[in-house]
């Protein structure tokens, strides 16, 4: 009998232990998933900060620039540079036949031309002389030297052919293959080649989408909000409103991308594509979440203050607007923020609204067609070639970057200004 | 031109707020007393100078594009034009007044523009005029009332409560607006698919329905069999089935440990920590599905003899799986904190353990919330949209097989409307109608969680 008991009592020791294990692997899991995702990004993207160049030396022949005696800087910009950037690549191998001179020439991206006219409107007294210049190296080479490209492949499956890895070998030997770091990731607009594509546009297209989003989300939510918890009456339509931000906080954000499409677009007539209808399209799904921030700090103001100032002889309206909403202030900020990061990582409805459109020029103003980081993420991962790999995680790092910011922000406002009530 | 009138508006509200004010301290100085603060009288200055003006400001942009352009095509009106055609007169004689046309220029159309011209200056000037001479009136109107010290403090504080519960239809108008932008477009794609096809049809190929001609007459027989939504209805699903078999187990447990096990120290850094994973932008959580977890299934598929498809179900839905997860243990973890401890207490008192209490007393306590905390997981992944098209196929299969690849609403939507939309065409209008289905589907879903979850914390508080 009494053994029975024990036997009992240890089976049951053992089912807590194991519900123990359960919810401890559980958390776990959950942040075994967090780990392995932070670790794949990083390690795929981190390479996507460096830039292969190669370095070639570029004789300025001012015959073959078809330029006159003492060209002025006009002359300069006008001249054709095409022939001695293609004789500069060329030249690496003496013997090259002109296959082989084509496939030089795809060792570097299409804009060697101008990396070489740059350098000479830099310093003009080049002419006639010749100069090491840097190339940027065409996107797969730029994936062979950062190790990223299987060289073992036969090479009918490889974009990179053995002639031109061979150059590229030699030019390794010399030393003639450098590393820097990639500037023009961050300077330059969306491009075909992977090598010359930047997160220039998309970052603009980002900005002014949130700041659109902001101008419009922001006044009305906080508006809506000290109506809603001040002075709205208990009636079935303050509780129609109520069911209607709540379920809108839960709508698919697809669904507002159908609104986008089928009003502002169809209905409105507004330019497609824009950060403006993006914005106002963001603005719309950020709504509740900023009203439910708004009224949860309007909620945790004490009544004693509302009390004393109406004991003062304030009005209900000067109440509100000169005691409780600054109060309000720190909450609703750290909920607009964090609802403008949602915001930004969203997608779908700015697919939907046409901003997937490529865009190879940094858009000037809300107005101008443009695309966003996630929207960049999204062109570059569905985008076949290699090269892109790796840019795809680089943006993925630059966004989560901006997220980890505008979350911690949040949080600092939350706890620096926020008054504790006791 | 507009810009200009508008500052203007807006410098005058700032200086007739300052004569308002001036206004209220000379009372003051002839020793009246004051119905209100100084600043009142300003505001209700202010008030009575721009909100006219602007109202005149925007009814006038709104219909001043209307009026023009019919007082333009009464002159082609006995000329038996077509609709369209008289729309193409106006874009011309548009152009041409921007001096950006191109083409041959006709000499109907050349006295269009200058008409257009001067009609545009004309309602230009009148509108300055217009706008001026009410901000005239409506401001000597408020001044005279200001000036024998009436009240104004009540208007300014009803006005501003105007603005206030103005600003809160804007969530009415938001869901008015969804209503309205999927309704007409669905019902128009009823009229050609009949609704039986849609919901019972088994054949999705949208791009068999190519962009037609509109001279062509619509044949509906041309798309019998490509919009039945079946396969696409069935994927959502199982896709959303896959994730929550991932993210319930996952994310109830850790809300169970967080909530009665964890110590304090593990609950403040686990908690946020899991939060992440609620803050990842999904277009990163469909690329890490189709570059990492595809690949990695198929390779371990192939390593087992089984064929899987790079682009699987099961990638798709367990990507999404671990996105809910934080969804389910954050509000599950809150249910079951509010739980009474006295339930606990008891419990304990009898002889319990602690996985039998929270067994046997307290998730049966908490079980309305925690399915509201489910139901909310679940509309969350069917109207998820990115990791789908990215990770899942596009093709509709009708299929219950994890390993190969289904679709989703949320993908096809994504897949008609990328690009270039001809509005009219049913390919498009397929896609509204899909939009429809799942806003409507999720609308229950969550009317019905946040209900669960509503009655749920009456109960306990």
């Amino acid at each position: 009998m009494n053994k029975n008991k024990e036997q009992l009592l240890n089976k049951r020791y053992k089912a807590e232990k194991r519900f123990r294990l359960y919810g401890q692997s559980a958390i776990f899991m959950a942040l075994l998933f967090l780990t392995i995702f932070i670790f794949k990004i990083f390690s795929t993207g981190y390479s996507a900060f460096q830039k292969t160049w190669l370095i070639v030396p570029v004789t300025f022949d001012a015959e073959l620039m078809m330029l006159e005696q003492n060209p002025s800087k006009e002359d300069l910009k006008d001249a054709d540079y095409y022939d001695i950037a293609l004789k500069s690549m060329a030249d690496l191998d003496p013997n090259a036949n002109e296959d082989q001179e084509n496939e030089l020439k795809r060792m570097v991206s299409y804009f060697f031309e101008r990396e070489i006219k740059r350098e000479l409107l830099n310093d003009p007294s080049l002419i006639g002389k010749t100069k090491d210049v840097y190339l940027t190296a065409s996107d797969d080479l730029d994936q062979v030297f950062k190790g990223n490209y299987p060289r073992d492949l036969p090479e009918d499956q490889r974009r990179v052919t053995d002639y031109q890895l061979k150059i590229f070998d030699q030019l390794v030997e010399l030393g003639k293959v450098e590393s820097k770091f990639n500037l023009s990731f961050f300077t330059y607009p969306d491009s075909r080649e992977a090598e010359l594509a930047g997160i220039a546009s998309s970052f603009m297209g980002s900005i002014f989408s949130i700041l659109v989003c902001l101008m419009i989300a922001f006044p009305v939510a906080v508006l809506a909000a000290i109506y809603l918890e001040e002075f709205a009456p208990k009636n079935r339509f303050t509780d129609f409103i109520e069911v209607n931000i709540n379920n809108l906080a839960a709508v698919p954000s697809i669904v507002f991308g159908l609104l986008g499409l089928g009003i502002l677009l169809a209905v409105f007539q507004l330019p497609r594509s824009t950060p403006l209808v993006g914005g106002i399209t963001l603005s719309l799904m950020t709504l509740p979440t900023i009203i439910i921030a708004c009224r949860a700090s309007l909620k945790a103001v004490p009544p004693s203050i509302r009390e004393a100032a109406l004991a003062m002889g304030a009005s209900k309206m000067q109440t509100t607007m000169h005691h409780t909403v600054p109060l309000s202030m720190p909450g609703t900020l750290s909920g607009t923020i964090i609802g403008l990061a949602q915001a930004l990582g969203e997608t779908a409805p700015l697919i939907l609204i046409g901003m997937v459109a490529f865009v190879n020029t940094i858009p000037g103003s809300p107005l101008d067609p443009a695309a966003s980081l996630p929207v960049q993420i999204y062109i570059w991962a569905e985008s076949a070639e290699r090269g892109f790999v790796e840019k795809v995680s680089a943006c993925i790092m630059v966004l989560l970057g901006f997220l980890i910011i505008m979350n911690l922000f949040a949080q600092i406002i939350r706890h620096k200004f926020e008054k504790k009530w006791s | 031109m507009n810009l200009i009138l508008f500052t203007f508006i807006v410098l005058l509200g700032f200086t007739s707020y300052y004569f308002g004010r001036r206004k209220a301290y000379t009372i003051q100085s002839t020793n009246k007393r004051l119905t209100a603060l100084p600043q009142f009288y300003g505001y209700y200055l202010a008030i009575w100078c721009a909100i006219p003006a602007f109202i005149i400001f925007s009814l006038w942009a709104i219909f001043e594009p209307t009026i023009v352009k019919l007082l333009i095509l009464s002159d082609y009106s006995n000329q038996g034009y077509l609709d369209d055609e008289l729309n193409l007169i106006y874009e011309k004689t548009k152009a041409l007044s921007r001096g950006q046309f191109t083409g041959e220029i006709t000499p109907f159309i050349e006295a269009s523009a200058e008409k257009y011209l001067s009609l545009r200056s004309i309602a230009q000037s009148s509108k300055a005029v217009i706008v001026l001479s009410i901000i005239i009136a409506s401001v000597a109107y408020a001044y005279k009332k200001i000036s024998s010290n009436s009240r104004t403090r009540e208007p300014v504080e009803k006005f501003l409560k105007a603005v206030l519960f103005t600003a809160s239809l804007a969530a009415i108008l938001t869901t008015v607006g969804i209503v309205f932008s999927l309704i007409f477009q669905t019902i128009d794609f009823f009229k050609v698919i009949p609704l039986f096809d849609f919901v019972f049809g088994t054949h999705w190929y949208p791009a068999k329905a190519f962009v037609r001609d509109s001279s062509e007459a619509l044949d509906p027989t041309m798309y019998s069999d490509t919009f039945g939504a079946v396969p696409i209805f069935a994927g959502t699903f199982f896709i959303a089935f896959i994730a929550m078999c991932v993210a319930i187990p996952i994310g109830l447990m850790s809300g169970i440990y967080l909530a009665e096990y964890a110590s304090v120290k593990v609950r403040q850094y686990a908690k946020p920590l899991i939060e992440i994973l609620a803050g990842i932008p999904t277009v990163v959580y469909g690329f890490f599905a189709a570059l990492t977890v595809g690949p990695f299934l198929k390779e371990i598929g192939n390593s087992m003899g089984l064929d899987v498809s790079a682009e699987s179900a099961l990638a798709a839905g367990g990507v999404m799986g671990i996105m809910i997860i934080p969804f389910i243990s954050s509000l599950s973890d809150d249910v079951i904190t509010s739980v009474p401890q006295s339930l606990r207490d008891g419990s304990y008192a009898m002889g319990a353990t602690k996985s039998e209490t929270i067994k046997k007393v307290i998730f049966p306590a908490a079980l309305p919330g925690i399915v509201g905390s489910i139901l909310l997981g679940v509309s969350r992944a069917i109207g998820e949209t990115m990791i789908v098209v990215m990770a899942s196929g596009l093709a509709a299969n009708l299929t219950l097989n994890p390993l190969e690849s289904t679709s989703t609403i949320t993908a096809q939507i994504v897949v008609i409307l990328i690009g270039d939309q001809a509005f009219g065409d049913p390919k498009t209008q397929a896609a509204f109608a899909l939009g429809m289905s799942l806003f409507l589907v999720t609308l229950c879903l969550n009317i019905v969680a946040l209900r669960v979850v509503k009655k749920y914390r009456e109960k306990y508080e």
